[in-house]
């Protein structure tokens, strides 16, 4: 009978099945950060258990660290008490424990979902997870991969397993070329428009069609990573070509080792005829660029058309609408083109890599940020980006045009470290999450791809990319 | 111990796609412990100020139009909202501050996956229901406080005076609130199972064994 690519992925790493449809599945790969690690590491250490298998996890500290470090910082430079308590526990677990981590000081350290494809921890056909719900970000890479919570997290360190219930399978095909302008933040904003935050609640999402074949592995990670916007903790593309040359340049698999592994990586697609419980095919060439006006990956329209109002929904939605109005701030404006931007924040684990930044770089070069722009911020994803982005002069282009260059970390996609918006302050972000309060306490934040950022930095407002 | 019945007041959120930032927001979650995260339970609808760890609901400045602000949903112990209750982010602070706050149950036409298994580690009970069957029950609990009482083992819910709508829920998840069970202690029973399994994929898949880089 024809699988699906995470039915394959599912039988390959079942270890048990029981009549009550719940499945100890293997993991292979476990990301650790500081957030949502140390209450696991104390329940071993409460019931007196040592890791289950040392080599299969990794950690580093991203979500609370300071992104102006500079050369010489270290973890008793953290400025934020609380915050540093967390940073330093988790190099206390993972000292203690002998779990592997790229600390404060490696010019490795990075937001996990960055750091980890590309430093070889992620290979294809792996299980991988991670107390943090952006863990889907490594489907990208034909892997079953999804966020935990930290109990999970415990029961992952104690017993290289998850107890979990199977999932059903959708597929999205996306099919076309897109237009100028239009990147893989603009059609997966589309879809979670089009399906809703709850679309793909309960599925596992495979991502594929020929705009998918001909993507990079950075932006099949940026749609992969937004899956869980759709409500799917599970995203992921089959291993074609472009995958296995990624894992190529940037694993250190011997050469005997990669021939061998990629045999069975090239069997990571679904079956031509396999069953899948829901398809939806969308044209890409049809979309414009998006961007959020509201408080929900949901609510996304395209960068010209008029936000909506009570005519537009219906009747059940009308609270929601209004609530999320009344939160940005739009009861006057008609068009996501009437507003002023304060500030923007190129960065976090669905916009940080390269291809983002080179993006963001061509449409600032030779130009300045708007006058009425107060902060204007990039964040690279890892030290690796960083190096490359400043071996390939991006950094000066942003210097140049006014930005600030940053040290690796989440930054300003959650309110979580020192790169908060104020009060009422409007943000062009290409972060993940325009929650209530996500980006700081009433701070209003609207999603968008790195190239709308950026322009929008340019001018202070939205305008049209092409 | 057994916890089979839930009884108590309940609190209405009127809203789809209540998010875990909004259960708990990210500033909390710098704690390392595991409990203490009642306070600030939905701490940007619930408090005028702006928040910090070391503060408790007595220091902040509340807003005295939410919900559990007001008596008596401070001793609310089911919670009622609408679509996609607890999407977005995996924190599972986000149930620890539900749980803190006294919450046994929480009632909606859907959940967040990763909010949902949270759920069951920390003995929450989440109950799906029918978008008819929510909109009944906000009908009847909206205009004034009302008790809903919760039979796990008969997995239904009672309203009004003889009103009942049964739920569904996987028996092995039940039981864990039921009984208070522990996975990993129930998962270490497969020890050698686990062992077996993964001697094998050593054989097969050696690349995934001992990386680093």
């Amino acid at each position: 009978m024809p699988v699906t690519l995470y039915d394959k992925l599912w039988d390959e790493h079942l270890v048990e099945t029981d009549d009550t449809s719940e499945s100890l599945i293997y993991i292979d790969r476990h990301y650790l950060h500081e957030v949502t690690s140390p209450q696991a590491f104390e329940g071993l250490r409460h019931k007196q258990l040592k890791p289950w298998r040392l080599d299969a996890n990794v950690a580093t500290p991203d979500h609370n660290v300071p992104t102006d470090r500079g050369d010489s910082f270290n973890i008793a430079s953290i400025e934020d008490e609380v915050a540093k308590i967390q940073v330093v526990e988790l190099d206390k677990n993972c000292n203690n424990f002998g779990i592997h981590q790229f600390d404060i000081t490696s010019n490795k350290q990075g937001i996990v979902h960055v750091m980890g494809p590309e430093l070889g921890y992620t290979l294809p056909g792996m299980t991988i997870v991670c107390g943090d719900s952006h863990t889907s970000t490594h489907g990208a890479f034909g892997c079953l991969a999804m966020g935990i919570g930290t109990s999970e997290v415990e029961h992952v360190l104690a017993t290289q397993c998850l107890k979990i219930t199977k999932l059903k399978n959708m597929l999205i095909n996306f099919n076309g070329n897109p237009q100028r302008g239009v990147t893989s933040k603009d059609i997966v904003l589309h879809l979670i428009k089009l399906i809703g935050t709850a679309g793909g609640t309960g599925h596992a999402i495979e991502f594929s069609g020929s705009y998918i074949s001909s993507a990079s592995m950075e932006s099949r990670m940026t749609i992969c990573n937004m899956a869980i916007e759709a409500g799917a903790k599970v995203g992921l593309a089959g291993v074609d070509e472009t995958t296995l040359d990624y894992v190529k340049k940037h694993s250190n698999l011997s050469d005997s080792m990669f021939g061998k592994a990629s045999e069975y990586w090239q069997t990571l697609q679904s079956d031509p005829d396999a069953n899948f419980d829901q398809t939806i095919n969308i044209d890409v060439s049809k979309i414009k660029p998006q961007v959020t006006w509201g408080t929900s990956p949901e609510m996304t329209i395209d960068f010209d058309a008029d936000i909506p109002s009570q005519e537009d929904i219906n009747e059940v939605s009308h609270e929601n609408l209004l609530l999320a109005k009344t939160y940005m701030g739009l009861d006057n404006s008609k068009t996501l083109q009437d507003l002023s931007f304060d500030r923007i924040f190129i960065g976090s684990c669905t916009n940080s890599r390269i291809e983002d930044l080179r993006d963001a770089a061509s449409v600032v070069k030779g130009k300045k940020i708007s006058k009425d722009i107060t902060e204007a911020i990039v964040v690279p994803g890892s030290g690796m980006v960083k190096a490359q982005a400043e071996e390939e002069g991006l950094d000066k282009i942003f210097l140049d045009a006014g930005f600030l260059w940053r040290d690796p970390g989440c930054s300003m996609c959650l309110g979580m470290n020192p790169d908060q918006l104020k009060p009422y302050e409007r943000c062009a972000s290409t972060s993940n999450r325009n929650f209530e309060g996500r980006q700081g306490n009433l701070g209003r934040t609207h999603l968008m791809s790195p190239l709308m950022a950026a322009l929008t930095a340019v001018n202070g407002k939205i305008t049209d990319p092409s | 111990m057994t916890n089979s019945v839930i009884t108590g007041i309940v609190a209405t959120f009127d809203r789809d796609n209540i998010d875990t930032d909004q259960i708990i927001p990210t500033e909390y979650l710098k704690s390392i412990k595991k409990f203490g995260f009642g306070d600030f339970l939905f701490d940007g609808w619930r408090y005028l100020d702006e928040g910090r760890l070391d503060m408790t609901s007595e220091d902040r400045s509340k807003n005295h139009d939410f919900i559990l602000n007001k008596e008596p949903f401070t001793n609310a112990e089911i919670l009622l909202a609408r679509d996609n209750f607890g999407c977005g982010s995996s924190r599972e602070h986000a149930v620890w501050a539900l749980r803190d706050f006294g919450f046994k149950a929480v009632i909606a036409s859907s959940f967040g996956d990763i909010f949902y298994n949270n759920c069951f580690k920390n003995s929450v009970l989440p109950i799906k229901l029918s978008k008819e069957e929510i909109n009944h029950l906000f009908n009847i609990s909206s205009s004034s406080s009302v008790n809903f009482k919760i039979d796990l083992q008969r997995k239904d819910l009672k309203f009004g005076d003889d009103s009942s709508y049964s739920f569904d829920v996987k028996d092995s998840l039940l039981d864990r609130i039921i009984n208070n069970l522990d996975d990993v202690d129930i998962t270490l029973r497969h020890k050698s199972d686990i062992k077996i399994f993964e001697q094998i994929r050593r054989n097969q898949r050696p690349w995934l064994f001992d990386y680093t880089n």
